[in-house]
């Protein structure tokens, strides 16, 4: 069903990964991107690969989910494979065959980078609640309200739109629970049939979400709210020595990648 | 007119996630037609997750629903045709109209069923009858009625299907007492016309003390009770531990109990209570 979408969702845990400062975690997460688009050579995705590896250990996540996050780009990445092992030059690996030995490393990095990139950003969104995430956010973008960047209003909109997905999600599950046990088919058809087969959920999901919008925005203005300023916070965010740690290992991960880089390895 | 059969029925959420849940266990149940069943329990007792199954939305992860003797979820076309003859009607079902006009909107149902113009306009005008929807409405949109009007209209929509079995999710929540009143007049009316079953959701013990003829309670996802009020409300402690309430009547039965009137077991109606004080009076005076 529809609630089994993994994409940006969080598993409640508490691991050092968990614990980590939700800043600590969103500047490891950029740093690791670079680090990953540096590598070379084998030996800098082998080190991007065993730091991927670790952290996943450490936040004691399943590889399970990880697959079910990458099932909706294997498409992608077959593609990718596919066009480097055909289009790249090089020595073929038989005389004659259009396939190079080039052409197969080169598959097979650009497949691990892909992987690596998503692999990345889900250990960020699956060990981070979305509340945590956009504070995060918030407090690294603050250098910027001094140049009249409405950064609070961003967040504060990014949060309630992470905030209501699951919530519209159980809706359009309620609905179309309902207009199924009114005999609606969403599942045959041709395309037009089942484009007009969506009437029927789209329609009560504006209504709710309209009159949902008209409501928090009641019960906000009812608790007083009236932007970012002066606005503090329950939960106080506070850097550790783990995220001191967290930091200088990522750091050192970069400036590897990019030493083996310049030995061409 | 369908029976329905639950046999051992199980079904687990999410399975094999760190989100798993088991929302309802080993539940065996048969309803023979014709019966108003109240189906009791408070939030996340498993309730709305059992008669999801009654018709097919959710397929069981363990056992076998039954109606008419068919198993409802041997292939994608018996869980097509089980809504037909299984009507739900879901909390706040005012939630899920869409078309332009009432009329309409009632006349989803029987449109899905295939039926001919002339049939449909014959359910819509049955259906808004029973609900008590004037004709006049037709023509309006849905979403500008009232808040009853908007939930009747909705209940119209699922009754136009002709259902042989009817089930509703607290067709009565957040209504006022007049609405609810009404709504379960109206239901009443439509089981008494076609002899359907009905089996009906609710937290109101007074309400499942005055018109059902039997009693499920659900908790923590198993059958804890099942019986006529008489056998349920008999137990009022064991309500009680579920973290039910009991009928007035019967609580206050219990009081007069626990100050030394001795009353019979099965109380709980008003008028049964009046009956029996009235009964201890005359033996006290004696």
């Amino acid at each position: 069903m529809l609630k089994d979408i993994t994409l940006g969702q969080y598993f409640p845990g508490d691991t050092v990964v968990h614990r980590l400062d939700p800043r600590t975690k969103l500047l490891l997460v950029i740093v690791y991107i670079v680090a990953l688009f540096q590598a070379g050579g084998w030996v800098g995705y082998a080190l991007v690969l065993a730091a991927t590896v670790a952290a996943m250990a450490l936040g004691r996540i399943r590889p399970k989910n990880i697959y079910n996050g990458l099932k909706p780009m294997l498409l992608i990445i077959a593609l990718t494979a596919v066009l480097n092992i055909f289009y790249t030059n090089g020595t073929p690996v038989r005389p004659g065959w259009p396939i190079t030995w080039e052409g197969i490393a080169r598959a097979v990095q650009m497949v691990l980078r892909i992987v690596l990139l998503i692999t990345g950003t889900f250990l960020l969104t699956y060990t981070t609640s979305p509340m945590a995430l956009t504070d995060g956010l918030e407090k690294l973008l603050n250098p910027l309200k001094k140049l009249h960047v409405p950064v609070h209003e961003m967040t504060m909109m990014m949060s309630m739109a992470l905030r209501f997905i699951p919530t519209l999600i159980e809706e359009t599950d309620k609905i179309m629970s309902a207009q199924k046990a009114r005999g609606a088919d969403f599942e045959t058809g041709n395309l037009v049939e089942r484009a007009k087969a969506l009437l029927p959920i789209l329609v009560p999901l504006f209504v709710s979400a309209f009159r949902r919008a008209d409501e928090l925005a009641v019960a906000m203005e009812s608790r007083c709210y009236h932007g970012g300023e002066g606005r503090t916070r329950m939960k106080q965010m506070s850097m550790e020595r783990r995220d001191a740690v967290a930091l200088t290992l990522g750091a050192l991960l970069l400036i590897a990648v990019i030493a083996l880089r310049h030995f061409g390895l | 007119m369908p029976e329905i059969r639950v046999e051992d029925l199980s079904h687990t959420y999410s399975e094999g996630t760190p989100f798993e849940k088991t929302a309802i266990e080993h539940i065996s149940v048969t309803v023979p037609h014709g019966q108003l069943v109240a189906v009791l329990g408070h939030t996340g007792s498993g309730k709305s997750t059992f008669i999801q199954h009654l018709n097919a939305l959710l397929q069981p992860t363990g056992g076998k629903v039954y109606v008419d003797g068919k198993d409802i979820n041997a292939d994608k076309f018996s869980r097509r045709d089980v809504k037909s003859q299984v009507g739900l009607v879901f909390q706040y079902p005012e939630y899920q109209l869409f078309e332009e006009t009432v009329y309409q909107d009632i006349a989803f149902g029987p449109k899905n069923q295939k039926l001919s113009e002339q049939e449909i306009d014959e359910r819509v005008r049955e259906a808004a009858a029973f609900v008590g929807v004037d004709e006049a409405l037709f023509n309006e949109s849905p979403l500008e009625l009232s808040g009853g009007q908007k939930r009747r209209v909705a209940i119209a929509g699922v009754i136009a299907m002709r259902p042989g079995v009817l089930i509703l999710d607290e067709p009565t929540a957040g209504l006022d007492p007049a609405g609810c009143r009404q709504i379960l007049d109206n239901i009443l009316n439509y089981r008494e016309k076609t002899g359907s079953t009905v089996l009906l959701v609710s937290h109101s013990m007074d309400d499942a003390a005055r018109l059902a003829d039997r009693l499920l309670v659900f908790d923590k996802g198993t059958l804890a009770m099942d019986g006529t009020p008489e056998q349920v409300f008999s137990e009022p402690e064991k309500l009680i531990a579920i973290g039910l309430n009991v009928p007035q009547a019967a609580a206050i039965a219990m009081e007069l109990r626990r100050r030394g009137l001795s009353l019979p077991g099965a109380i709980y109606t008003h008028e049964q209570l009046k009956a029996a004080i009235l009964a201890e009076r005359g033996r006290r005076t004696c």
